[in-house]
Formats: C-alpha cells, sequence, structure tokens
C-alpha cells in the first residue's frame, strides 16, 4: 500500500433488517458478487444501505461520495467514522485496522484525530458560539481560558468573529454552519468528514462557502471525505468523486474523467447537468472569441 | 379499516358484525326466562378483592420495617421543611415568594403573587398553605430525581421502556383514593402517606417527558457528541440532556402540577393541617362560605405554581449583555439576601413581623355564607327544575333505559306500545338519513347503538351483549390486541362483581361525554374561527386546566346540593376543556397551503370549515375525544364525594371502610377502562392520521 494512502475501506457493508440478513451478510460478503449477496439479503427481509464499498483515500485529498437520496452515501460516511458500525468489512487509517478499536480507543481517535460537519450542523441549542466550538475541547478535557482561546482561534479562520455569546438559532443557515466547521476543526483532526455541509443552505451562500471551504483547504491540506447530492458541487470540490448507486459505488474517478467517460448509462445521465454548464460556458467562451 | 384493498378482512368484519347482532338478539329474547343473562350471577363471582386483602395481611408485617424506615426519612424531610416554612416569618417568605414570580414571569406575576398572598394572609390561611406547599416541596424534586433516573434508563434499555409503559399508564390512571389504603398499610398513618401518593401520580409525567427529550435529540446533535469523542457519561449529560432540557422542564411542570392536585385530593385521609383538609372539612359540614375561601386558595396556589414553573420552563437563553459588574451582575440572589438582611433580624424582636397575627384576619366567610344563601333561596326554584329534568330526562334513561325510565310519575306519561314503535321508527329513520345522505356508516351505527342504549339503559342491556358490542367496536378500531384488552377488562369487572357499579359509572360517565364533547366541540370550532373568541377562553382553559379537582365541586355542590345531578355537571365541566382545546388545535393546525387552496377554489366560509379545515382536523379532535374520556373517568371518584353509585363510590367506600381489596379492584377497573378507551380512540386517530397522510 502506498504510504500516501490516508484511508482505505475494503469491501464494506452494511445491513439492515433482521438478524437473517446481518448473518447473511457476514458469511456472504467474501464471495466478491455483491449482487448475489445483495439478492439474498433482500430475500431475508433485509436491506444493504452499503454493499461492499472499496475505495482509497489521499493524504489531503478531497474525496466526495455522491449519489441521489437512499444510495448509501451517508450510511458510508458513518461507517468510516463508526458513528455506525460496519457489517463487514476493513477500515485502515494510518495502516491501521479501524474497526478493530476498543471504545476507549475509538473515544480516543475521535477525540484527536477525526472532525464532522453536519447537514443541518448538529449544533447544540443550550450552547453559545464559542461553547459549541470548544465542545471538542472541553471533553478532552482542556482547561477553561485554553479551550476558549483556541476556539476564538477557530473563530477567527472562519469568520465569525464578534457572535462568542450569540446562541444557534440566532444565527443564519451559513452562520450556523460556519460554527459547525469550525467546531469540527477544533480538535485539529487529520480527517475531515462534510456529511452534506452546504445542502440547507441557499445557491448564493452555498457558492461563497464551498470557496471558502476550498480556501480553508489549500491551508490546512486535511484529509477530506465529502458527501452531497450535488454534481456541480462535486465537480467544482473533488480531487476524486465516487458515484453510488444502491449502495455500490458504480464510479471512482477525478471530475473530469467521469464527466468524459462515464461508466455507464446512469453515470451519463446523472452527469448530464453538469456537462451541459460545461458546454454552455464553453460555448459563451467560443462567443467570446 | 373499511377501504382495505383486500376484500377477505371486510368479509371477516361484517361476519362479526352480523354474530354480535345475532347474539344480542338471542340475548334480549332471553333476558326475560333466563336470569343469568340479564344479570351476571354472584356465584359466578371470582373474589379478587379477598385475595389481595389477604395478600395484604400476609405483606404487612413482612415489609413493614423497611418501609416503616423509609417513612421515617421521608417524615423526617417533611417535617423539616414544614418547620422550616412555619418558622420563616410571614413577610421574608411573602417578598421571597414575590422575588421568584418576578423571576420567572415578570412584573405582572409579581404583583399576581402578591396580591394572591395578600388574599391568603387576610383570610388567615398562611399556615395551612405553607403546610400543603411544604408536601409539594418534598414530593416535587422526589419525584423529578426518580423519574429522570427512570427516564434515562427506559431512554437507554429498550426493554425496560417497554415494562415501564404500562406501568406509567395505571399510575396515571388509577385513582388515588384506591391506593391511599395500601399505602396507609404498609407505611404506616400520617402525611407521609399523602406525600406518597402524590409521588406515585407525579413521577409518570417526568418519566414520559424525560423519555421523549431525549428520543427526540436529533441524530446529528448527538453524532455530533460522539465524533467530538464524548465517552457515555458526557454524550449524555454533556450533549443529550441539555438538548431535552426544555421537553424536561415542561415535564417538570406537569409534574408540579401533578403533585399539587393529589396532595390536596390525599388530604382526605387528614393528618395535615392543609388547604385541602380545610376544603374537605367545610365541604362536609355545608360550610360554604369557608369551602369557598379555601378553595380559593388552592386554586390561586396552582396558579401561581403553574405559571412559575412554566416561567422558568420557558426562559430562552438570549446573550445577557453584561451591563452590571460584580454583585449587580445577580440582581435576584442580591433582593432575596437584602430581604433576609433587613427584615429577619426585626422579626425576632416584633412579634406580628414573625408569625401573622390572628387579629388581623379578617373573617369574610360569614358574609360570603350569608349572601350565598340569598343567592341561592332566589335561584333554587329554576335550579330545582333544571336538576329535575336533567335527572329524569337524561342521565334516568341512559342509566335504567326509556323502558324503565318514562312512567307517569317521572315523564307524566305512560310509555305506550304505540310511543314504543314511534321511538323505534325515529332511530330507524334517523340510521337510514345518516347512511343515505352522508353516507357514514359510522354515524348511522352510532345513531342506532344511541338508541338501543336510551331504549334499555346502561343497567337494562344484558352483560353479554355489552362484552359483545364493546368488543367488536374495539376490534373495528385497532385489531385483535385492542378487542382484546377490552374484553379482558370487562371480564375482569364481571368476575369481580362489579358489573353493576360499572354500568352507572358508565351512565354517568357517557351522559356527561354526550354533552361535554359536542358542547366542547362548538365553544373550540367557534374559538377557530374568531381570534377574540380564542384569547377570551384561552385564560379560562388554563386556569381551569391548573385547578385541582377538588376545586370543581365546591361551586356545583352550592347550586345544586348532594346529588347524581351535581356530579353529571362536575364531571361535564372537568371534562370539557380538553375537548375545547384539541378542537381548536386540530382546526387551526391545518396547513396554511390546504387553506389557501379552499379560498383559490372559491370556497365560503362554512365550505372551508366543513370541507377543508374539519376532515383535516378529525385525528386531532379524536385524541380531544380520548382527553375528555380520560378526564371524565378520572373525575368519577372525586364526584363520588357529592354522591353517586358507581366504581368511584366502590372506591370511596372502600377507602372508608380500610379495604384495600376492594379499593384496588374497583380502581383498576376505572384504570382499566381509561386505558381501554384511550389505546382505541389513540389507534383511531392514528389510522385516520394515516390515511390522510399526516
Amino acid at each position: 500500500m502506498s504510504v500516501n494512502v490516508k484511508l482505505s475501506c475494503r469491501n464494506l457493508w452494511k445491513t439492515y433488517g433482521p438478524q437473517e440478513a446481518v448473518e447473511v451478510t457476514r458469511s456472504a460478503a467474501g464471495s466478491g458478487n455483491a449482487a448475489v449477496v445483495m439478492q439474498r439479503i433482500r430475500e431475508a427481509q433485509g436491506l444493504a444501505a452499503c454493499a461492499g464499498i472499496s475505495f482509497d483515500v489521499m493524504r489531503g485529498e478531497i474525496f466526495i461520495l455522491m449519489g441521489l437520496s437512499g444510495s448509501g452515501k451517508s450510511t458510508a460516511l458513518r461507517c468510516l467514522s463508526r458513528l455506525v458500525e460496519p457489517t463487514m468489512g476493513e477500515i485502515l487509517i494510518d495502516g491501521e485496522d479501524f474497526t478493530a478499536k476498543s471504545p476507549r480507543e475509538l473515544i480516543d481517535f475521535r477525540r484527536h484525530k477525526m472532525g464532522m460537519v453536519f447537514q443541518n450542523f448538529g449544533l447544540m441549542p443550550h450552547l453559545t458560539v464559542l461553547e459549541n466550538i470548544a465542545f471538542p475541547l472541553r471533553v478532552q478535557g482542556i482547561d477553561l481560558a485554553e479551550r476558549n482561546e483556541r476556539a476564538r482561534d477557530m473563530m477567527r479562520l472562519v469568520e465569525l468573529d464578534g457572535r462568542e455569546n450569540a446562541y444557534p438559532r440566532q444565527l443564519s443557515g451559513g452562520q450556523q454552519q460556519r460554527v459547525g466547521i469550525a467546531r469540527s476543526l477544533a480538535g485539529d483532526p487529520d480527517i475531515w468528514f462534510l456529511d452534506e455541509p452546504f445542502s440547507a443552505l441557499d445557491p448564493l451562500i452555498r457558492r461563497q462557502m464551498q470557496n471558502e471551504f476550498l480556501h480553508l483547504q489549500s491551508t490546512l491540506h486535511k484529509t477530506i471525505i465529502f458527501v452531497t447530492h450535488d454534481i456541480s458541487e462535486a465537480v467544482r470540490l473533488a480531487d476524486r468523486i465516487a458515484i453510488m448507486k444502491g449502495g455500490e459505488i458504480v464510479q471512482i474517478g477525478a471530475p473530469r474523467e467521469i464527466l468524459e467517460n462515464p461508466a455507464n448509462d446512469y453515470v451519463e445521465e446523472f452527469t448530464q447537468d453538469a456537462r451541459e454548464g460545461l458546454m454552455i460556458r464553453g460555448a459563451s467562451k467560443a462567443d467570446l472569441e | 379499516m373499511s377501504d382495505s384493498p383486500t376484500d377477505w378482512p371486510r368479509h371477516r368484519t361484517v361476519a362479526f358484525w352480523a354474530v354480535c347482532i345475532v347474539i344480542s338478539v338471542i340475548c334480549f329474547q332471553q333476558a326475560e326466562t333466563r336470569e343469568w343473562i340479564g344479570r351476571f350471577p354472584k356465584e359466578w363471582t371470582f373474589g379478587v378483592a379477598d385475595h389481595i386483602n389477604v395478600a395484604m395481611n400476609w405483606l404487612v408485617p413482612l415489609l413493614s420495617g423497611p418501609l416503616h424506615a423509609l417513612s421515617a426519612i421521608l417524615g423526617f424531610l417533611l417535617d423539616v421543611t414544614r418547620d422550616t416554612l412555619a418558622w420563616t416569618p410571614w413577610p421574608v417568605a411573602f417578598c421571597l415568594f414575590v422575588i421568584v414570580a418576578h423571576k420567572a414571569g415578570g412584573l405582572s406575576l409579581a404583583l399576581f403573587m402578591a396580591m394572591s398572598l395578600v388574599y391568603i394572609l387576610v383570610t388567615g390561611y398562611w399556615d395551612r398553605s405553607m403546610n400543603t406547599l411544604a408536601l409539594v416541596g418534598v414530593a416535587v424534586p422526589l419525584s423529578i430525581v426518580l423519574g429522570v433516573q427512570i427516564g434515562i434508563l427506559g431512554y437507554r434499555y429498550k426493554w425496560l421502556n417497554a415494562l415501564t409503559q404500562p406501568v406509567l399508564d395505571v399510575m396515571q390512571a388509577l385513582p388515588a383514593f384506591a391506593y391511599l389504603i395500601p399505602i396507609l398499610l404498609l407505611f404506616g398513618f400520617g402525611p407521609v402517606v399523602g406525600l406518597i401518593a402524590s409521588m406515585i401520580f407525579s413521577i409518570p409525567p417526568m418519566v414520559r417527558n424525560t423519555i421523549l427529550g431525549l428520543q427526540r435529540v436529533p441524530p446529528e446533535i448527538s453524532e455530533a457528541g460522539l465524533i467530538s469523542g464524548c465517552n457515555r457519561g458526557q454524550l449524555l449529560w454533556w450533549v443529550q440532556i441539555p438538548a431535552a432540557l426544555p421537553q424536561m422542564k415542561i415535564g417538570m411542570n406537569q409534574t408540579t402540577m401533578a403533585a399539587l392536585s393529589m396532595v390536596i385530593i390525599a388530604a382526605i385521609i387528614g393528618g395535615s393541617d392543609d388547604v385541602g383538609w380545610a376544603v374537605l372539612n367545610t365541604m362536609r359540614k355545608a360550610q360554604f362560605g369557608p369551602s369557598l375561601i379555601a378553595g380559593l386558595v388552592i386554586a390561586l396556589m396552582a396558579m401561581l405554581i403553574d405559571r412559575i414553573s412554566l416561567g422558568f420552563a420557558n426562559t430562552e437563553k438570549e446573550p445577557k449583555p453584561e451591563r452590571h459588574a460584580g454583585i449587580f451582575r445577580y440582581p435576584y440572589a442580591l433582593a432575596a439576601l437584602a430581604v433576609i438582611v433587613s427584615i429577619l433580624p426585626m422579626s425576632f424582636f416584633v412579634a406580628s413581623l414573625h408569625y401573622y397575627p390572628r387579629e388581623w384576619v379578617w373573617d369574610i366567610s360569614a358574609h360570603i355564607t350569608a349572601a350565598l344563601d340569598v343567592f341561592i333561596a332566589s335561584t333554587s326554584g329554576a335550579l330545582e327544575s333544571v336538576k329535575r329534568a336533567g335527572l329524569f330526562f337524561f342521565l334516568l334513561p341512559f342509566r335504567i333505559g326509556l323502558d324503565q325510565a318514562v312512567s307517569p310519575y317521572s315523564w307524566g306519561i305512560e310509555f305506550t306500545p304505540a310511543l314504543r314503535i314511534a321511538y323505534a321508527g325515529s332511530i330507524a329513520v334517523g340510521s337510514m338519513l345518516a347512511l343515505g345522505l352522508s353516507g357514514s356508516r359510522s354515524g348511522a351505527i352510532f345513531i342506532a347503538v344511541c338508541g338501543v342504549l336510551f331504549y334499555y339503559g346502561t343497567t337494562g342491556i344484558p352483560w353479554p351483549v355489552f362484552i359483545c358490542t364493546i368488543t367488536m367496536l374495539a376490534y373495528a378500531a385497532g385489531g385483535s390486541a385492542i378487542a382484546g384488552l377490552a374484553f379482558a377488562t370487562m371480564i375482569f369487572i364481571l368476575l369481580n362483581g362489579l358489573w353493576e357499579p360499572a354500568m352507572f359509572s358508565a351512565a354517568l360517565c357517557g351522559a356527561a361525554i354526550l354533552i361535554a364533547f359536542p358542547l366542547g366541540m362548538a365553544i373550540g370550532t367557534i374559538a377557530a374561527q374568531v381570534d377574540w373568541v380564542s384569547k377570551a377562553i384561552r385564560p379560562v382553559n388554563d386556569t381551569l386546566q391548573t385547578m385541582p379537582q377538588f376545586v370543581y365541586l365546591i361551586p356545583f355542590l352550592m347550586l345544586f346540593q348532594v346529588g347524581e345531578f351535581t356530579a353529571l355537571i362536575v364531571v361535564i365541566a372537568y371534562a370539557l376543556v380538553p375537548a375545547i382545546r384539541y378542537t381548536e388545535h386540530g382546526l387551526r393546525s391545518v396547513p396554511v397551503a390546504c387553506i389557501e387552496a379552499g379560498h383559490a377554489a372559491g370556497c365560503t366560509k362554512r365550505q372551508l370549515l366543513w370541507w377543508v379545515k374539519m376532515p383535516q382536523a378529525v385525528p386531532e379532535i379524536m385524541l380531544g375525544l380520548n382527553q375528555t374520556v380520560i378526564y371524565a373517568l378520572s373525575m368519577l371518584v372525586i364526584a363520588a364525594l357529592v354522591g353517586t353509585r358507581g366504581l368511584g363510590q366502590q372506591v370511596y367506600v372502600a377507602l372508608g371502610k380500610a379495604d384495600s381489596g376492594l379499593g384496588l379492584v374497583a380502581g383498576l377497573s376505572i384504570a382499566l377502562v381509561a386505558i381501554t378507551t384511550d389505546r382505541i380512540l389513540q389507534g383511531l386517530s392514528r389510522s385516520r392520521k394515516k390515511a390522510l397522510g399526516l
């Protein structure tokens, strides 16, 4: 394995439903034929939200999981952070087996190595902006003065200075997500998970936040796994994109690769809008020339 | 239910109904010749009550040691609280209460508090109020702590939650009178019994709201906590509990009100000189002046405690501009400290500043009694005729049936065969009209059932018919599980030999609901249409709902004296509020888009109400009916104090005879009926909601 691989998952399965379906997954997932296994899971009244997903994420890369709702992208993300326990499969972070970590090790790992941003922000309603951002530090047991100082640094980073004592509900959606971002970065994580972070925002704000996100990443160089259902967002932000459908990954590649060589009709249809966008832009350029 | 895609369930339902009707016809026919059909034979009953008494006799000596120890601890807590409150000089307590009220609800609540306290002082109920407050003050924190703990465990372990839910149902539905005796036997005599009874009644809302609050914490918030690296304790106490706190504060408010109402009721066993006892005692002696005064004290206490606990629950956190520095940052603590420092030392030297002097009490009860006498004397003729009409033309037919009730003595006419045929005919025409005009099958069934009910009365209907019909209704409403529950409930009542009192109670409750629910719906509908009406009745409803049940008795007892009609009115008055509330809420929460669509289609106001709003409000209104029934049932035992026959009376009699078994069995019967009704109506409301896609 390349030293550049930060996180890698192999044949990852998450099955919901009766115990029988879970057991089918465990016994059959090794076979390598995902379609057959999924059929058997369905027969056992189960649902495979993630069906044998494998990919590597490089250090400092922006890796985007993209798909429609119900394609399993959020479940996949939660399996990687073990917010949802995967049914089967291997997750390696820095070459270590992440699934084998004990609850205590998991907590320790999350405190120092992981940050996550949520679609609906997930801010604590009872804490002020500053307290929300300092929350991961408080969990680590860092004393008040230091964690406030570090939280203020984070606020400057996301340009929220001056709103320290506001409560989340007093902020606009864009500002709330800035708090979410600042909080997820407060513990200085290596791996940064973002679950549809901009989907709940207005189009204009969304674009502005995307730009700031790219700007942040250009200085921070985190390893990012980003979930979205918006193809144009994915094309703008990603180093590489994995397109998911029905729990499986249909295609992985750089944005241009996916647009130019869609693996099948589904990907082609899915990427239609983005390609048309490019064409219009191309056409207008041609007109100007 | 009826619109299921496959035909088999529909056929089955029709077949079941057919069997039900056949059984009914046979029973009505045979009732005259075979006595056991009309009246469940005593020899067939199975005395659970006696067994409970035997069990209690065995249990009491066994458990009395540890339980008396517990009782002693609670008693000690109670004594300390009570003595502290009694010792606190009244001006100090006065000011502190006003300060608390100001913190919770601003100037208006502080003023209300001050006026109420002046009233309590002047009427001479200060000491007794403090005793009541002491009971509440000990019961509430204990209930909250226990309730939160149980709630957390119930949230964490699903099996425990499944186990606690029915227990909580019974705890809330079981009339307090039913468990006062067992508690008395187990814990010994004294105010501690009231304390424990009030805790039993007030823990369930705390548990429910804790579980509800924790379940409603958005998953993303919990996930944010987890990804920050919270361990289990941190996740619970730093993330989930604070996020659930608004819901839990509503639970605290409900717990407090439940505790207060139960403390008042528990006064019936005596042992603590509190306001509840004052009301009960004066009511028993028919001293309406004093009982009205004391009743108002309870009402004021209930309103104040409710507003204060709600005020603390609703304080939204706003960023505090830090205007004040130093000690002025805590103005309330500062004010409280100032009061204590300035008044407390003075009160040691000036006796009248420590204990409110007797000479300052202004006894107005004599004047009120005199005024009341005049009022009652001038209206007694009219009231008497209202009472007679209600009794003979409504309550009596409902209980013993027109068949028995119509006689020259009561109605002034004979129930001739011609009249009987006319009655049957009009019911038949009514059902047909309902079926034909609006195509409402349930409407037709309702009219037919009411027709039969009024003809035979609840006591005139043979028990197999009753059981059969109710089980079928339950099955139609919620499937076999609920039908099983309904069947088991009725068999329980039957086997315990409580069928007859149960039918008396059914008559009283049914009659009350028949009036309270349509009336409440009408008021709620008007309130939903007309804003000023809504604004006007909201405070009235709020006040009525916070009132302990006891207080309802006082005015109606004065107007109508002891008797079944008074009980009917009391139950109606108590059960009216939820009908109003749920109707208004249901109508007002119809989505704006639907109303706009109605307007766009050119609906008149009437069409908008009946064709757009009403159908969507039905699930909510059903919940209102559910609450109306539960409220009516919970009032049964209290209403027994003014003289009714039925299950409530049985519980009350058992209390007098210290008969644990009878009390528990009769109380359990009421609780089971309440729980069954609740399941049926909730099931109907849910399936209706699902059908509407809400």
